[in-house]
């Protein structure tokens, strides 16, 4: 197992190099001069322009721009936005809030996502299935920005119960934001568990633990249960990395200062050291989830070995 | 875990969530406290007056500086109610301010000439790369500030001090321009003509995150990023002091979101509204909807070196084409007044210098066509995306189709970075949208760039020497006053070439909550802060 994961680490680190580049090349071939945009209809001097396109190497080839960027990321420097805030204190700020509003959504996801799958599924064709097939079907059909403005404008707005908008209240402010966000994968994982574990339910290996005479609660509990979440757990763990990426609507409606926001302003703005260096952190992200379901299987699953 | 536990915990997270939700009712919003407001701005670029050319910057240090003049909220008009005591010149290039004593930092550094000469300075210096750097064009030794053009990188320019700039004593800043400029007076009240303490030569990225201004406000803490900027009033202001507390600046990246929390009570001022929700706004909030003329103006360029539209009678026909109380109240739910004008009636000529030019006669536009030899081939229209201008783009060109008998239309829609760039290098093959603002009240501002023989927002690549010529004669003219009557000629005789439509005017369009009292926004979107009173 130990040699498994230093294999996978080390896979990471083409990885890193390849997005990079990528992310690099595509901010690079985004026509129009970001400088020039930079000051709307408003000409700047040009002294101005030729200074920042010099300070902002935009000047230099693809590569060399690349390898500069390398270079001072080799030094700890994650170069800074057009606006002169280093990258560093960008993602400082930032990653914490999309951190939090991840971490709530996770909890909702796999707390409320859970429970109503596996109680629909031990409770087929009860009103409490029903309820879940049509609350999740429902939720799913819903656009996450209607959601969002909508439980924005009668549990926030009228109501008065959730903050409307910011992170003035703490963990409080998160809770509506990390409903909503979880919404859609909450549906996922409550359907996914339901079907999961329903088929193995009916399989032979329960109904020989049933036969052995073991309590119910068991036969659920480590027979069932731990089998039908390897679907699931592999749809949790890419789910937390598509949770901090996939915020920017979110955010930008509960006004959350996380990088979903950043990063949609920073591709506009061209802003490449900022976009590499969020959109890098992200793929970071994904690599770890993946290895760690990767490893849980080990766990949930004793016939999967590494070695 | 048995069934019944489950149950169990899926009964508890249901009422943690309904309690969550019941008890939630005094922590929804920090409603400001006491006599402090809050103000909706989006995330500013720089909190450095020099570099801070965009509305959100600029929102904020209107209220943590005090400039050397003031405009007047409603008439727009110069006012000597700031630190300049007088401007006085008798060639309209050397001037000679005289500063009121007792102004001070809020640091406790008195604001003196010397404190302007460092901004002004700081804003001219090339290799800052301020976006106000254009603002010092005018003063004499600014080419000098600049790193030559094809330099090494890293070279510095000659001078670090504009010739131009000297202090006389504590008191007096005597300014020498490259050429006589009777406007000067009048551009002192804008953002870039701030004065700096020493505080900003020490630690400029310091100093950005909390300036140090002499105005009605001062900085309470730092600059939140993308959360809040604070301020508290500045109880040792000379000027009008503050009424309310303090404001904070809460910064949002969504508009309606902000509106949101203004119904929800969270949020005092807005100066704009999501054009959607203005219909809304305006029957909703009664009183609290706030409506004043801004100085944005939005028009039709054409590209005159297209030999299609090389004819005025064509220009002109197709503004006469156009409908454009019916876009206004169509689209824009009023949020924009007719232009006859390129200035905007505040500054510059009154009345209708447009004439019939400007108005809707479907008949004598389809006959000044005619006349002019008609329009072949496919019209393209050009405009910027993703600002919501396809809309109203699209509504022009269903009249130009309708009323002159144009069957091809095509719309050529880029980012706002490529739209400039093929401005820049003319490549547009027909009417294209833009707008502009003015920083300052005076036509010279509206003027100049857009109209002047190779100005550097004139995408048209219009050209007359008559309208260079009064320019010309308006910037050496003796007063403010007559200067702004050559630039009245001026304006008449670029409407007489027509190398643009005016369209229309932007209308501010705010609310407010009910706290707050006698909130005036005036034509650059600045809102007079010192005056709000807070119940």
């Amino acid at each position: 197992m130990g040699r498994y994961v230093l294999r996978r680490l080390l896979q990471a680190v083409p990885v890193f190099i390849g997005t990079t580049f990528l992310i690099f090349a595509l901010v690079f071939a985004i026509p129009g001069d970001p400088i020039r945009a930079l000051s709307g209809d408003r000409p700047v001097s040009p002294g101005t322009v030729a200074a920042l396109r010099a300070e902002y190497h935009l000047d230099d080839p693809l590569l060399v721009q690349y390898g500069k960027y390398m270079v001072g990321l080799a030094h700890g420097d994650f170069g800074k936005s057009f606006t002169g805030r280093p990258v560093s204190s960008i993602m400082a700020e930032r990653f914490p809030v999309t951190i939090r509003l991840a971490l709530v959504a996770f909890v909702f996801e796999l707390v409320i996502g859970l429970l109503a799958g596996i109680v629909a599924a031990l409770r087929r064709r009860s009103f409490a299935d029903t309820l879940v097939l049509v609350t999740t079907t429902l939720i799913v059909s819903i656009p996450v920005f209607v959601l969002g403005f909508t439980l924005q404008l009668l549990l926030g707005v009228k109501a008065g119960w959730f903050p409307v908008a910011g992170t003035a209240d703490g963990w409080y402010s998160y809770l509506l934001p990390g409903l909503v966000l979880a919404a859609l994968s909450l549906a996922s994982v409550a359907r996914l568990t339901r079907t999961s574990l329903v088929e193995n339910l009916r399989s032979d290996y329960v109904r020989t633990a049933t036969a052995k005479g073991l309590s119910r609660r068991r036969v659920v509990g480590r027979h069932a249960l731990r089998n039908s979440l390897i679907p699931v757990v592999t749809y949790l763990g890419i789910d937390l990395g598509s949770l901090m990426a996939g915020a920017i609507v979110t955010e930008g409606i509960f006004n959350l200062p996380g990088i979903g926001q950043q990063v949609y302003l920073s591709v506009r703005n061209q802003e490449g050291p900022v976009v590499v260096g969020i959109v890098t952190a992200l793929v970071l992200v994904f690599i770890v989830a993946n290895l760690v379901v990767d490893v849980l299987y080990a766990v949930l699953d004793p016939r999967i070995r590494y070695e | 875990m048995s069934l019944r536990s489950i149950r169990w915990t899926a009964g508890v997270a249901v009422l943690a969530l309904a309690l969550a939700g019941c008890t939630g009712g005094g922590g929804g919003g920090q409603a400001a406290s006491g006599k402090d407001i809050s103000v909706y701005i989006c995330e500013p670029q720089s909190l450095i007056p020099q570099n801070a050319t965009e509305v959100c910057g600029a929102e904020v240090l209107a209220a943590l500086f005090e400039p050397l003049v003031n405009y007047n909220a409603k008439s727009s008009k110069m006012e000597m109610t700031g630190v300049a005591k007088s401007i006085d010149s008798t060639d309209e290039k050397t001037w000679t301010i005289k500063l009121k004593d007792g102004y001070k930092f809020s640091n406790g550094e008195p604001v003196d000439a010397a404190s302007f000469a460092r901004g002004w300075n700081a804003g001219a210096y090339g290799p800052n790369a301020y976006q106000g750097a254009s603002f010092f064009e005018r003063f004499q030794g600014y080419d000098d500030m600049q790193v030559p053009k094809g330099a090494k990188p890293g070279t510095k320019p000659k001078a670090s001090q504009l010739s131009g700039l000297k202090v006389i004593d504590p008191l007096t800043l005597q300014v020498t321009l490259s050429a006589p400029f009777s406007q000067f007076p009048v551009e002192l009240g804008y953002t870039a003509f701030y004065p700096l303490p020493r505080a900003y030569e020490s630690d400029p990225k310091k100093f950005n995150e909390a300036p140090i201004g002499n105005g009605a406000f001062r900085m309470n803490g730092t600059w939140k990023h993308n959360e809040q900027i604070a301020t508290t009033r500045n109880d040792a202001f000379p000027g009008g002091k503050a009424k309310v507390g303090g404001v904070a600046f809460k910064i949002y990246s969504n508009i309606n979101t902000a509106y949101n929390d203004l119904l929800a009570g969270n949020l005092d001022i807005m100066d704009a509204l999501p054009p959607e929700r203005v219909a809304d706004a305006r029957g909703q909030l009664g009183d609290r909807f706030i409506e004043a003329p801004s100085s944005q103006f939005n028009y039709l360029g054409f590209p005159m070196y297209d030999k299609r539209f090389g004819n005025p009678d064509v220009r002109k026909a197709f503004s006469m084409a156009i409908d454009r109380d019916a876009i206004i109240k169509a689209i824009f739910n009023g949020a924009y007044t007719p232009a006859a004008s390129l200035v905007t009636p505040m500054f510059g000529n009154s009345g209708n210098p447009c004439g019939e030019t400007c108005t809707f006669n479907p008949a004598k536009a389809k006959q000044l066509l005619a006349q002019a030899g008609g329009f072949t081939g496919t019209l393209d229209m050009w405009f910027n995306s993703g600002a919501g201008h396809d809309k109203w783009v699209e509504a022009v060109a269903n009249q130009l189709r309708q009323n002159l008998g144009i069957t091809d239309v095509r719309f050529h829609s880029l980012d706002f970075a490529q739209y400039l760039g093929k401005l820049e290098a003319d490549q547009i093959t027909g009417p294209f949208r833009l707008g502009w603002v003015a920083d300052y009240p005076s036509s010279q501002d509206y003027l100049q760039p857009l109209y002047a023989t190779g100005a550097s927002s004139n995408f048209f690549e219009y050209s007359n020497k008559k309208v260079d010529a009064l320019l010309a004669e308006g910037d050496r003219a003796p007063s403010v006053e007559a200067g702004q009557t050559k630039y009245n000629e001026a304006e008449q005789q670029i409407l007489a070439d027509f190398p643009n439509i005016p369209l229309w005017f932007q209308k501010i369009q705010g609310a407010r909550s009910d706290r707050v009292q006698n909130v005036q926004i005036d034509v650059f979107t600045r809102i007079h802060l010192a005056d709000v009173t807070v119940k």
